[in-house]
């Protein structure tokens, strides 16, 4: 489902006397419909790089990253719109929302994109945010002006709103308590039970040794010349 | 899939001067597009030049029209141009004053377009038009007020629901959100992405505002100096920009 060759990535600072860093050489990983891999690496290794090559908002520098099909290394921006609407789900540390949306349709949104209808985009939204403990009050509201930890679970119920057959996660489980954190580990479970294919990012051990069925080091990846 | 516009190579001169040169995009249905740069860079020259409200110098803007399929609009007659422009075009001013009849009250001014299109109906009119009104949250009553008795917000708001009675398939915008307060500005996005969804429109939206393309916009291209110096998808324009003008803007923006 997800499959890396070779690719590398590296930022050049055109404001800093063009330096050139490269960050990642080399990396090819392949993960399989049900399969969840977990990164691993020390902070900084480019655990977040990897994953934002695979989801395209980092461009990378060669090599190939296909996900279903679609190579996002060269693919057009229509066309990577395309896989992320249907394909490729990504739970980022942030929410990113426009400002005065309610909760509700905040989750929604994956779902309307795809072309559910309304009420039953709504219905799903409203079961995931139940499960993930966010207090019905709240779905009305928007969710900028929610706790960190709240906003993490918005971020994780949109997420998981749609069944996307090729999921990244980072971090799912910071900042969460031991419930919700099973809670999250449960869906991820679910998720790969449908044939999901996932690459995480988690901090916590118990979480990774419970989901995922092997690890990837980062650091080997990682240019020679940089290190 | 046709696109729904296709630009080559359009280029529109000032004199010597260059108000924009060699751009070429596509842009498919349903897609919102954004283009920043800082003032002067060009990107309203380029957005009228696409408009038809200036006449570009050199290039092709062919837009995928319901009878004929695609035409060049820089060289097809006034007459089909400004069918064009009152059907599925529409232009969403940065100041609303520009956009609207700031003499006829509200209704009437959504009532004009739906009239320019050959709505004859009174009560149809005003039925849409009110339903219009509604859908950018300005209230019924306010029907009959003339716009020069809105807030500036409302009046942008009203601009909005006059351009998208007709249910055009592009939108051309310059700086939508400009002159904003914040609150009233987070508002008008909810509604146009809440009606870029529901109609399937495109947009082109001219911005200097990176906050903004980043929740509009599904592409972006980067003026300078009347050049395109880097387009592609928004999240990666933004994330990791390769040139270093790009960088330059990214890195400026101020955070909250």
């Amino acid at each position: 489902m997800i499959e890396l060759n070779n690719v590398s990535k590296s930022f050049t600072l055109h404001n800093q006397g063009s330096a050139v860093i490269p960050v990642m050489e080399g990396a090819s990983l392949s993960v399989k419909p049900g399969e969840c891999v977990g990164l691993i690496g020390a902070s900084g290794a480019g655990k977040s790089t990897l994953m934002r090559v695979i989801y395209g908002n980092y461009l990378a520098a060669s090599g190939s990253v296909m996900v279903g099909g679609t190579d996002v290394a060269t693919a057009e921006p229509r066309e990577i719109l395309e896989l992320r609407r249907h394909t490729l789900g990504y739970v980022s540390q942030f929410l990113r929302v426009v400002p005065r949306v309610a909760t509700l349709d905040v989750v929604a949104e994956p779902l309307l994109a795809v072309g559910t209808p309304v009420d039953a985009a709504r219905d799903k939204a409203a079961s995931l945010l139940a499960q993930l403990n966010i207090p019905e009050r709240l779905w009305g509201l928007s969710p900028t002006t929610f706790s960190g930890g709240e906003q993490q679970r918005v971020n994780i119920a949109r997420g998981f709103a749609h069944d996307y057959p090729a999921l990244l996660l980072d971090e799912p489980t910071a900042s969460l308590d031991a419930q919700n954190r099973a809670t999250v580990l449960e869906l991820i479970t679910g998720a790969k039970a449908r044939g999901a294919a996932i690459v995480g990012i988690f901090h916590d051990e118990a979480a990774r040794e419970q989901v995922c069925d092997r690890f990837i080091d980062v650091s080997a990846f990682t240019p020679r010349s940089a290190a | 899939m046709t696109p729904l516009l296709q630009v080559k190579n359009v280029a529109k001169m000032y004199g010597a001067r260059i108000g924009c040169t060699d751009v070429s995009f596509d842009l498919y249905p349903g897609e919102v597009m954004g283009i920043v740069g800082e003032s002067g860079s060009g990107k309203s020259t380029l957005l009228n030049s696409l408009a038809g409200h200036l006449t570009p110098d050199r290039g092709e803007v062919i837009f995928d029209t319901r009878a004929d399929g695609p035409v060049d609009t820089v060289t097809m007659s006034e007459p089909q141009r400004r069918m064009l422009s009152r059907t599925d075009w529409a232009f969403v001013h940065q100041h609303a004053r520009d956009g609207l009849r700031m003499s006829v009250s509200a209704g009437g001014n959504i009532g004009e377009r739906l009239m320019a299109v050959g709505d004859r109906h009174y009560g149809s009119i005003r039925e849409r038009a009110a339903d219009w009104l509604g859908r950018v949250e300005i209230a019924d009553s306010r029907i009959d007020d003339r716009p020069s008795a809105f807030s500036g917000g409302m009046q942008q708001r009203l601009q909005i629901a006059r351009n998208l009675v007709t249910g055009p398939r592009l939108v051309f915008m310059d700086e939508p959100t400009g002159g904003l307060d914040v609150s009233v500005q987070a508002r008008l996005l909810d509604l146009l992405r809440g009606l870029v969804r529901e109609m399937g429109l495109s947009a082109i939206i001219v911005t200097h505002d990176l906050a903004v393309v980043r929740l509009l916009a599904d592409r972006l291209m980067v003026m300078k100096d009347g050049h395109v110096v880097e387009s592609g998808l928004t999240d990666q324009v933004l994330d990791d920009p390769q040139h270093g003008y790009t960088q330059l803007l990214v890195s400026s923006v101020l955070q909250v």
